[in-house]
Order: structure tokens, then sequence, then C-alpha cells
């Protein structure tokens, strides 16, 4: 009895040490919005949902290289680099819509792509130290950059002096350039031009409420079904019976959530969750892909060879798997994802600091997908999809806080950054710890 | 007779004129288990070595003779060439991913993708690695490799967490999922399982057998060996020394084989010396967590003045002694100096109760390389003890360099002065630099692991005299580890063998090649063996 005690006590134990930092999130997430009395729920789900879909992509470009081993991919910010100079070329023939947008994604590919082969080959010569080459190559790509969009763009490659991007004598790229105005935004025709901005995220708008409903009955639909097939078929992993039921009970509480508030009309809530912005679904369905594509990837051969190379490089290798060439293949992915997000990215934003835009994709998606609950051995599109619920929240709400703490809003910036380092410092720190502890346990007198 | 299915040819090796491999014969029948036995050094890793094509023959200009299997010669230059003529190896180290399914550990590289037409239109696309895999049929060939070895265990288990017994199951269904598997080696396959394990990995080794797959089988349990296989050949120095049918033969036989008549050092007084009955050094179950030389539960009694030599076989945990004694490694039992308990895991209160240590790794923990032969022959008694100190810590520049000078005369350094660095000094002018560090600090007891690895014959015999002379001179009791046995019967006044973590035995130097086989290999109670024997 004691001993089961002793059992289940150290279950929860290595339950919240797993999952110390999503739960802090939810606290502190939970707190701030208490003591933000003014914040209207409609307005956080808003800013949350918002930033969801602007950074989706970028965070799940994370997923892969932890796979194959190679840790937290800072070095994303390259493929994000590829991004902004894909746009810098079709902003400068004045892309616009859609179709501009594609061509953007065509033109960041080939760029992703050389970048990706020679990050990953980077990784090869810096094995055990990926974490840390990927930090030093991004300030690296980022000189490259410079001097490429500074000199060389005008000093080298001929462009009209007198074009809105350059910089007035004729060389060098603006500190920003916008993407151009969605059509329906713009107010002043003679000043606005027509361009990429929410061309994607506009194009499909759907009802928050109505998508919701959606997505809590396919959730349980999916939830009854992986249940029902694994009760035939043992080899298909099942979550425990408890979990089970309270993923049911959260689906079947947003479908009475939304439904009720769809389908009773005058009620307080109701009027409130339809303050929420519609959804883009072009883009919402873009991300949707991109997840199932990326658990698709993890079932074929090439994703199997990722997950083994991850686990053991010298086993990998020993089975004749060709340890190196698999690592650059998940960089190349990572970095293409990355350089497709930033696109995403920066066409809800609406402009581009040329050489600023980049500069915390990396820290940021990664503290994101850390929050979730990844570690730097292990991630998934849950860590995902929970961590950019979570981080995006406590960026809304953090101003609260700062009211809260000092009665200055100013010092949310500071919290903010706090809990961005601070929680890429704890996990790491957490995960040398565990690494530690595991090999002294192996060491250990019998 | 039937048709032999693996041939070795008069084969040699040798890595830069160091001859490890003596014109080896050896042969292997489908469906045989062959024992292959030795001491450290026989052959028995290079053969392997041969027989997979690892890059460190080919790298060193490969070998001489000729590997036939089913009597056409084969060129193997590979691993993968290994594994495409039906050459399976479990090693001692498992080849094991924790985090993947027994299934997925059994497919590793050799997973099987599924055929439809999403498949054939993404591997048109993105090459055959898009294809998406049947883990389906992956298990299922999971589970009849695993039935043929009798494992009821779902196969869709994680490895992690499994007994290591079933670990060892996982790698060799794991070999014989693999078509065409003709011939297993196994690496010690024995030495990390419980009896019970062990007994029921011989059962399925011989239904493999009768299936018709050849064995190789190394190791150093004589008793299994006996129990198990159909041949044995004897390895000695990169010798073939008798290949026997096991029915003929005995344990005591192979012993003998084992360790031969060692001629390479002679002892020059007799082997029968008067020992003093005063306890030196006291040892009772120590356990020492040296990666790969685990002790555990260690009991040994070092007299005064004698000189105790420490033998077995490599990876049984005769160097975990006394780097756990000192320190190096995280060790717990009850050690008693004279007398008095010595605290472990602490290596300066040892280092100040006048007990010295050569270590085994000269290189790594035994020398400053970078620094010249003086301060490293007075590093530690001034750390230790404060000598070689002026005041305010600053360091007697005069003093040292006078000791090192009179240590370079007795001990006989060859070098350019004091003042040369000992990375630039041969392995055995490196090892004088390291008895010469142990002896300034007037040591009452000296450790001494391995001291003639790595340096040429004219060295060794210098330091095993040097060693001698100190016990016979200034009554210093030694305790000297090493592989070599001959190098230990020729000084030693009592050996005691360690086999499997703990003391199998103490030997009189002078004891049967026999005794000594038998005992490395564990078999302690050696009247009962030769009853049966042929003694």
């Amino acid at each position: 009895m004691t001993n089961n005690n002793a059992n289940t006590s150290k279950k929860i134990t290595n339950f919240l040490l797993d999952n110390i930092v999503t739960i802090v999130f939810v606290l502190f997430v939970a707190f701030g919005f208490y003591a933000a009395d003014g914040l209207a729920p409609s307005a956080l789900i808003n800013e949350v949902l918002m930033r969801f879909f602007r950074n989706g992509l970028l965070v799940l470009s994370l997923i892969i290289p932890v796979m194959a081993g190679l840790g937290l991919n800072f070095g994303i910010v390259v493929g994000a680099l590829a991004g902004v100079n894909a746009l810098i070329l079709t902003r400068y023939f004045e892309m616009a819509g859609m179709g501009g947008l594609m061509l953007s994604f065509l033109v960041a590919l080939p760029l992703a792509l050389l970048f990706g082969y020679l990050t990953g080959k980077l990784y090869n010569k810096t094995r055990g130290q990926e974490m840390i080459a990927a930090l030093i190559v991004s300030f690296f790509a980022e000189g490259v950059h410079l001097v490429f969009a500074l000199f060389v763009i005008g000093g080298i490659i001929p462009v009209y002096a007198n074009h809105r991007m350059i910089i007035p004598g004729g060389m060098g790229v603006r500190a920003t350039f916008d993407m151009g105005q969605h059509p329906d935004l713009i107010r002043m025709p003679e000043l606005e031009t027509a361009g990429m901005r929410l061309a994607m995220d506009w194009l499909w708008r759907v009802n928050f409420l109505h998508a919701a409903l959606f997505i809590a009955v396919a959730t349980l639909i999916y939830l009854i079904v992986r249940r029902m097939l694994g009760k035939r078929n043992p080899s298909i992993a099942q979550m425990p019976t408890v979990v089970f039921f309270i993923n049911c009970a959260v689906c079947v509480g947003f479908i009475a959530i939304a439904a009720f508030s769809l389908f009773v009309p005058g009620s307080a809530m109701g009027m409130e969750l339809a303050n929420v912005n519609p959804i883009p679904g072009v883009t919402a369905l873009v991300i949707l892909g991109f997840c199932l594509l990326t658990t698709y990837f993890t079932k074929t051969k090439l994703g199997q060879d990722c997950r083994s190379v991850g686990q053991s490089q010298h086993i990998a290798k020993v089975s004749g798997i060709d340890v190196d060439r698999t690592r650059i293949i998940a960089t190349m992915i990572s970095t293409v994802l990355a350089a497709w997000g930033m696109i995403i990215f920066l066409q809800e934003v609406g402009t581009v600091g040329t050489y600023t835009s980049h500069r915390m994709v990396g820290m940021f998606s990664v503290a994101a997908i850390l929050v979730g609950g990844a570690t730097t051995t292990k991630a998934s599109v849950k860590n995902v999809i929970v961590g950019l619920i979570l981080f995006h929240a406590m960026f809304v709400v953090s101003p609260a806080i700062g009211r809260y703490i000092s009665n200055d809003e100013g010092v949310a910036e500071y919290l903010r950054t706090f809990m961005v380092y601070g929680v890429i410092g704890f996990s790491l720190g957490l995960y040398a710890w565990r690494t530690l502890k595991a090999a002294r346990d192996k060491d250990a007198l019998d | 007779m039937s048709q032999n299915l693996l041939e070795f040819k008069n084969v040699s090796k040798s890595y830069s004129g160091n001859q490890v491999l003596k014109n080896v014969n050896f042969d292997i029948r489908p469906g045989e288990i062959h024992a292959l036995i030795g001491e450290n050094g026989a052959g028995k890793s290079t053969m392997m070595n041969i027989l997979f094509g690892m890059p460190v023959i080919h790298s060193t200009g490969g070998f001489e003779g000729s590997v036939e299997m089913e009597g056409k010669p084969v060129n193997i230059m590979s691993p993968f060439d290994a594994m495409a003529h039906g050459i399976g190896m479990v090693h001692q180290e498992f080849m094991l991913i924790p985090g993947f399914t027994i299934a997925e550990n059994i497919k590793i590289n050799r997973e099987i993708p599924k055929e439809n037409a999403l498949n054939n239109v993404m591997s048109s696309i993105f090459g055959k690695r898009m294809k998406t895999l049947d883990f389906k049929k992956m298990n299922q060939d999971a589970r009849v490799a695993l039935d043929r070895l009798d494992m009821t265990i779902e196969e869709y288990t994680l490895v992690q967490g499994l007994p290591i017994g079933f670990m060892q199951f996982v790698e060799i269904a794991r070999e014989i999922d693999k078509t065409g598997m003709k011939l297993l080696v196994l690496d010690e396959p024995t030495a990390v399982l419980t009896e019970s394990e062990a007994e029921r990995l011989l059962k399925a080794m011989r239904s493999l057998a009768v299936q018709g797959i050849a064995i190789v089988f190394i190791s150093h349990r004589l008793d299994e060996i006996i129990n198990v296989s159909d041949r044995v050949t004897v390895l000695r120095d990169g010798e073939w020394v008798a290949t026997k049918d096991t029915k003929d033969t005995s344990a005591i036989e192979i012993a003998e084989l084992m360790i031969g008549r060692k001629v390479s050092i002679e002892r020059e007084e007799g082997a029968e010396r008067e020992l003093s009955k005063d306890i030196m050094l006291s040892i009772k179950d120590l356990h020492v967590a040296m990666p790969s030389e685990r002790a555990r539960g260690v009991d040994l009694e070092v007299r005064k003045g004698e000189i105790l030599g420490i033998g077995g076989l490599a990876g049984q945990g005769k160097l975990g002694i006394a780097n756990g004694i000192m320190g190096i490694y995280p060790a717990k039992g009850e050690v008693v100096l004279d007398g008095k308990k010595l605290p472990l895991n602490n290596t300066k209160q040892v280092l100040k109760e006048s007990v010295a240590y050569v270590s085994e790794d000269r290189k790594g923990i035994g020398l400053l390389l970078d620094e010249p032969i003086d301060s490293n022959i007075v590093f530690t008694d001034m750390q230790v003890n404060g000598n070689f100190l002026k005041a305010f810590g600053l360091q007697d520049s005069k003093a040292i360099s006078e000791h090192a000078k009179q240590m370079v005369i007795d001990l006989d350094i060859r070098c350019t002065s004091e003042k040369q660095h000992t990375g630039r000094l041969s392995g055995g002018n490196q090892q004088k630099v390291c008895v010469g560090r142990a002896l300034t600090q007037k040591p009452n007891l000296l450790f001494v692991s391995e001291p003639t690895r790595g340096i040429d014959i004219g060295a060794k015999k210098l330091i095993l005299d040097l060693l001698l002379k100190l016990s016979r001179e200034q009554g210093m009791t030694i305790v000297m580890t090493s592989s070599e046995l001959a190098e230990l019967c020729s000084i030693c006044d009592r050996i005691a063998i360690i086999c499997e973590g703990k003391v199998a035995g103490i030997l009189a130097p002078n004891a049967s090649p026999a005794e000594f086989g038998l005992m490395m290999s564990g078999i302690t109670d050696t009247d009962s063996v030769k009853e049966g024997g042929v003694s």
C-alpha cells in the first residue's frame, strides 16, 4: 500500500516536473486575466487567435529538427531571411494579392533549400553543439543579409534609384517597406496601392463560433473513433481513460458554449463571443495542412530515419542510415517551413522590417514550443498548438500584470522579455539537469 | 563431413609491425555452435573485425590469408558486406534505441514501405524515403522472429524499461529477422545476464542451431562453453592453439590451453617467500562504479610488505578496485589501512594516508603532459603534503629541480633534462615519471595499475625490476593490477583473480595454467572440475 502511494506520488512529481513550464504559464495567464479586470474575453481571444495564425507555421517548423536530434532550431532565422528576401524581390515588382504571395513562396523555396543545406552542413560539423551553432549562424546570416540588402542591391544589382523601397541615392533597401494594402482597406487610393497584406488571411473568413463548433465536433469524433479502433488493435497507443474522458468533456463543453451562443439569441455570452473576429480560413487550413504533413512525415521511412538518428546517431549509423544526409534534410525542411511561415507572418503584419523582422523569430518560436511542453528531444504538433495559445496569451495579459505590479504598463515589455528568455533558459537548464541525472543513475553504484 | 559455412585460411594481421594474428585457421559448419575462447589480446576481436570488414582492418592495410564462405573466397570490405553475406553480430554493448518499440528496433533501417497509390506518387516526386511504413507488417515480422526465440513479449512494447535479458533477445531477433542469416556472432552474450536469463539464452542458441544457423560463441565462461558448444577453438597471443570437439575435452583442458606456459618474463627467485602475517590493507565488500570495470563486492586482504597481483580478464572489474579506493570513481564498502578506516570517494585524504597510485590511464590522469618532468614528479606531494614549498606557498624550484634530478638518475629516466615536457617522453619513461611521482610521496602502500601497458619489452623489464626492488629493499607494500598474467607471475607473491566484479580466488604465482584459466572464467571450485576432467 505504501509502495503504491510512493509510486503515485512519484508519478505526480514526474508529471509536474515534465509539465512545469506549461503549468507556470497557465497560472501566469490565469492570474493576468484576473488582474486585468477590464479585459474582455473576446478581446483576449482576438489577440491570441491573431497571433496563433500569424506564427503557426514558424513554430511548426521546429518539430522535425527536434525529431532528428538537432535540438531547438534557432536557425529558423535563416529561413525567415529567405522569406524576407523573397518579399524584397516580389514587392520590388509590386506583386499583389494571393498570386503575389504564391510567387513569394516559390521564390523563397530555392533560397531556403540552399540556406537549409548550408545550415545542415554546419550542424554536422558542430555535432553536439547544434543549438549554439544555430544561434551563431543566425547572427552570421544577419550579417550576410545586411551586406546583400544594403550594398549588393543597387551596388551590384542595378535598381531604380527612385523606387519606393530603395534608399534615396540608389543603393540598399530601406529599413522598412510595406506589403501593400488589402483592397478592402484602402482609404486613400492616391497614397495606398493594393498589395499582399492579408491576402491569404482574408481570402476566406470564417465566423469564429462556426469554426469553434466544427472543430470541437470533429475532435470529439476523432477521439471516439480512435478509442474504438484501439479496443480492437492494441498496437494503437491509447491515452489513459481519465484523460480520454477529460478531453471528451472539454469538447462537449466547447460544443455547448458555441451552440448556445449561436442559437440562443440575446444571451450575454453570445453577444460577447459575437465580438470575436472571423478567423482566417485559408491560413488556418494551411497550418492544419502542415500539421497533418508533419504527422504524415513521421510515418514515412525518412521520418523513421529521422527518429532513429535523433535517438542515437551511432546506432543509426551502424544500421546503415546516412546520418549526415538525414540531418541535412531535416534542417532543409525546417528552413523551408520557416521561410514560408515568415511570409505568412509578414502578410498579416503588413510591413517588413528589412533588417529587423527576422530577429526575434527564433527566440519567440522556440519559447512558444517550449511553453507547449516540448523539450530539446521531444516535440509534437500538440506542443505547438498548446504553446502558441499559452505563449501569446502571456503576451496579451502581461501589460495587465505590469500594471498590477507597478502601475506601469511599460513593465510589460520587461516582463515579456523575462518570460521569453526565462522559459528558454529554464527548459534548457532542466534538460541539462535531467541528462546529467540520467547519466549519473546509469553509472551509479549497484 | 558437411561443407564448411565459413573458413579462415592462414589469416594473419599486424598493426604497424605488431603482429596480432598469426596464421589462424578457423572453420564453422552450418548449424554448429562454435565457441571461441582466449585471453585479452588473444586475437578474438581482430578475427571478428576481419569477419565484419571493419574499417580498422582495411585502413591499416588489410590482412593476409583468405576468408571463404561456402567454399568460395569472399572479400568483406564493410559491415554491410558482412550483412549481405548473412553474417550477423550481437554486440556486448546493446545497439538498441530505447524510445523505439521492439518491432521498430528489429526493423531499423529495414522498414517495410506500404505499397499504395499515394506512396507511389510521393516516392516518384520526393524519392523512396517518402513512402509511409507498413507498421502492421513490420510487427508481424518481428513477431515471427520473437517466436523463433520463444519470446512471448508483445512486439509493440518500448525497449525502454525492458530487463537486460530481454534486450539481448531483441538484439538476436533483429539479426535473425534479416533474410539469409546464416552465421551469428555472439560476443560475451551472457556477461550481463542473470543465471536464469543465461540459461534461456543458451536454450535459444541451441534451437537456432537446430534451425540451421551457425553460431560463433565468444565467452569466458567455460561451463557455458562446455554446456552449449559443439566445438571450441582456443586462441592465445594471436595464434591458433587448438580446435576440439567439445565432447572430447574438459574445462580443465580448455583453461590450460588458454593460458599456456608463459616464458617471456621468468621469475628470478623462488615463488615461496615468507610473508608477514600483518594485514596492511583490508577491503570488505567494495563496490566501484567504474564504467565497464565495475567491482561488485570485492573482499581482499593485503599483507605488509608483499606484492599482491590482481589479475583477470578485461571488463571483469580488476581495474575498478584501485580506482575505487583512490576515489577516482564512486565507491562504497569498507577499506581499512593499517587498522585505520580509509574514507572513500576522497582522493586527497587517501593520498594523505601515504597511499600512492600509478594509474592505468597514464596520459589521462597519470601525467600533466604539457608540464616538465620535475613538476610532474613533485606535483602530488606538493599538493597533498605541502612539501617543496617556500613561504607564502611559492614553489621551491631549486628543491624541486634537485629532487627531480635525483629521481631521473635513480629511475633511469631517459630525457634531455628534468625540464623536458612529459608529453615528449616515450611510454616507458613516462611510466617511470609516474612511479617517481608516487615515490616522492614516500608511500607505505603503492597501487600500480597496468604498469607495462603500451611500453616496449626492455622498458617492461625495468619497471618490473623497479617494483621488485622497492618491495625487497624498502619493504613497500605493492598492489599491482595487470592484464598480463606473465608479469604478475614474475614478481607477485600472491595473485588475486577477479571475475565478474568479485575475487574468484587467490593463487600462488607458480600455480598451473589450468588453475588460472578456470578461475578467470569464474570456476572457483577447481577440485570438482578436476575429478571429472583430465587432470
